[in-house]
């Protein structure tokens, strides 16, 4: 395989409308993506950074496609860990479909390199940030562990 | 629609299923064809586990091309572990499966 990629699918009760509010604003993901918050413009070529509560980037980008409530697409470097900023760029995408009463959430993360470290680091990370994210959408309430972020980080 | 849990434990109740899970867990993002090979199982039998797979969310098909390519969804494992294991839990979970593996010396470098 000449590629590095993970699929996440959930299922999520609520709207387009307010799952795009929740991905998109510092507000909500602060609240389940480990006290982090998100600098970006939402249009294509806008750059896109991610900082925790401290002010150190975490990772950074840019809009590569953007459709309000539907897609969006973000190329992604990681800033934490020296080699994973070395492995450059990889595309983040998230895809939503309404589907009866809730909205399908894909996410997909690829990077263009065999067993990318900063893919496999990913893998461990979304499915808790998406996890908590649900919870905040259906109950109000992120799961707890992923309000700040993680010790050592 | 979104998978009951019922559909998920009952996806996970057969070993047949269960190994195609592995199998894409070490290599993701197959082909039906690459799947089958070294599989005691018709292509016929394979096709209709990943379905129930399928409906169960455990596998999401993703077309690139011609080719439909199938990736372990690791959500709603993930999801029925969340509903059961407290939150303080977690990190004490974390370093015993840690020490199983180091012990048992089935680690395979992740964490």
């Amino acid at each position: 395989m000449v590629q590095s990629e993970f699929v996440y699918v959930t299922y999520i009760r609520t709207t387009p409308e307010k799952l795009w509010q929740a991905l998109t604003e510092p507000e909500f993901t602060r609240q389940f993506w480990m006290g982090t918050s998100q600098e970006c413009a939402w249009k294509p070529g806008a750059s896109w950074k991610l900082s925790f509560s401290d002010g150190r980037l975490a990772d950074s980008g840019e809009v590569v496609e953007v459709e309000p409530q539907r897609k969006l697409v973000l190329k992604w470097q990681n800033h934490l860990f020296p080699e994973m900023t070395a492995e450059g760029y990889s595309h983040m995408t998230y895809e939503l479909e309404p589907a009866g009463e809730t909205v399908k959430l894909t996410v997909t993360h690829v990077m263009e390199k065999s067993e990318s470290k900063f893919i496999k680091a990913m893998s461990g990370g979304w499915p808790i940030i998406l996890s908590s994210l649900k919870s905040l959408l259906e109950t109000g309430e992120s799961i707890e562990s992923t309000r700040r972020s993680p010790k050592g980080m | 629609m979104s998978a009951d849990v019922d559909n998920i434990f009952r996806a996970l109740a057969a070993p047949e299923r269960r190994l195609l899970l592995d199998r894409l867990h070490a290599d993701n993002g197959q082909t039906l064809g690459q799947l089958c090979e070294h599989m005691d199982m018709t292509r016929q039998a394979v096709t209709k586990h990943l379905k129930v797979l399928e409906d169960a969310t455990l596998v999401v098909p993703i077309w690139r091309g011609r080719e439909k390519l199938h990736y372990l969804n690791p959500m709603p494992i993930h999801e029925i572990a969340e509903r059961w294991i407290g939150k303080y839990e977690r990190g004490r979970l974390r370093v015993l499966a840690e020490l199983k593996a180091k012990l048992e010396g089935e680690t395979d470098g992740s964490i």
